[in-house]
């Protein structure tokens, strides 16, 4: 039977600590490790006349062509070379593209029976209409994840490279565009007035009929972002941050990216046993058909969407 | 629809070209949508509408919005930044004028 700690035992215990740690309420280096910031780059003024003199010299005389011979001779060496270099190139690459097998041989690698088989079983084995759906997400999905997680860790990186921290207020106010923001253009908020819920109501539309028609989570996901672009561009952040903010943002992606994984680890599962996996087709051509493939997509349209939106809004002003 | 395949092809091919010749950055990015633009018709022509679909969403939509941002945070489109600066200055002193 657990019992309820007092305030006081439950901050000695290490669970506290972490909390704190994750939430930013304590930095462990603080007061341990000797911090030093950092000095701005100060130069007085005759170093830098001495520098800026010693530079020129140094670059006129590396590049002085015309007197000295060495460096003559070896940028026509350089030329030349490179030249030869890229005609080598392009040579050894014919050469191979001479090996390939001749086009409409009957026996070549993409006549096999992997492609026959996808065209001829695919409505069956996934009850998707629109084979390529059927294969995105069916036989290939976890290529399909993988390209999901790849969405996910780029905007991760680009969070790192151009987050906009906090608590330098005074850097951000130079460089936030957001300042400018919203422009009120009236042109611009009249047609995204119009434009921008067909926008998102066609990508939820290509997102839910991705397996019975053209499109798919990855198209359709790309346009709602462009939607939510156009919204942003039209309204500024101020009105975005209501219903989308950067807790929304990993929230959507956190849940889709767990869900996609956990029903392909299942199908995955059952496939290698040779299991029923329990979950039915369906009639092909229903929009609530084809198994696995619509809540795959509508996932996949989620991370793709708010993926794009992410990289507008941290290229436009670091964050969320 | 031969004819109009082989339009779309030249046209394929001189923007793939300009692109790189063109000095302005501007510009190359414009010819950039278009290419994408071309390239989607040419996806439907080759019966893979999936493919025109993604291509005009995201290689003619966001690839160069995001272009467009990032030309703008390296401060390349210089006539927008004045056209900003001086309405923000006309905002400063409209504030200053109220007050």
């Amino acid at each position: 039977m657990s019992r309820l700690l007092s305030e006081q035992e439950y901050r000695k215990t290490k669970a506290f600590k972490v909390k704190r740690w994750y939430c930013g309420e304590k930095d462990p280096y603080i007061g341990r490790v000797e911090l030093r910031p950092q000095k701005p780059f100060e130069e007085d003024v005759n170093t830098q006349k001495k520098r800026i003199h010693d530079e020129a010299i140094l670059q006129r005389n590396i590049y002085d062509i015309e007197h000295n011979r060495k460096l003559m001779l070896f940028s026509k060496f350089y030329k030349v070379i490179s030249v030869l270099f890229v005609f080598t190139l392009i040579g050894i690459l014919l050469y191979m593209v001479s090996y390939l097998p001749p086009v409409g041989n009957a026996a070549n690698p993409d006549n096999n029976e992997v492609a026959t088989k996808y065209i001829e079983d695919a409505m069956k084995d996934t009850g998707a209409v629109n084979i390529v759906t059927g294969m995105i997400l069916d036989y290939r999905a976890f290529d399909t994840l993988g390209e999901s997680n790849v969405l996910f860790i780029a905007t991760c990186t680009v969070l790192i490279l151009l987050r906009v921290d906090s608590r330098s207020k005074k850097r951000e106010e130079e460089e936030n565009d957001r300042l400018y923001e919203p422009k009120n253009d009236i042109i611009l908020q009249k047609v995204a007035f119009f434009l921008v819920p067909m926008i998102i109501i066609f990508g939820i539309y290509v997102i839910l009929n991705g397996h019975l028609s053209p499109g798919g989570g990855f198209s359709g996901g790309a346009i709602i972002g462009s939607g939510l672009i156009l919204y942003v561009n039209a309204f500024g952040f101020q009105k975005i941050e209501r219903f989308f903010t950067q807790r929304t943002y990993k929230w959507i992606c956190f849940v889709a990216l767990l869900f996609y994984c956990l029903a392909k680890t299942y199908s995955f599962y059952c496939g290698a046993h040779h299991l029923e996996t329990g979950i039915p087709l369906g009639t092909p051509g229903d929009i609530l058909s084809s198994g696995l493939i619509l809540p795959l997509n509508i996932c996949v349209g989620m991370v793709v969407a708010c993926t794009m939106y992410a990289f507008y809004a941290m290229f436009r002003k670091g964050g969320f | 629809m031969k004819v109009f395949q082989i339009v779309l092809f030249i046209f394929l091919i001189v923007c793939a070209i300009s692109v790189s010749f063109s000095k302005n950055l501007l510009n190359s990015i414009i010819i950039f949508m278009s290419y994408s633009l071309i390239m989607s018709i040419i996806w439907i022509l080759l019966e893979s509408p999936d493919l025109a679909i993604t291509e005009a969403a995201v290689g003619a939509g966001i690839t160069s919005i995001l272009f467009f941002v990032t030309l703008k945070k390296i401060h390349a489109i210089v006539a927008v930044e004045h056209d900003e600066e001086k309405a923000d200055h006309h905002r400063h002193d409209k504030k200053g004028g109220a007050k």
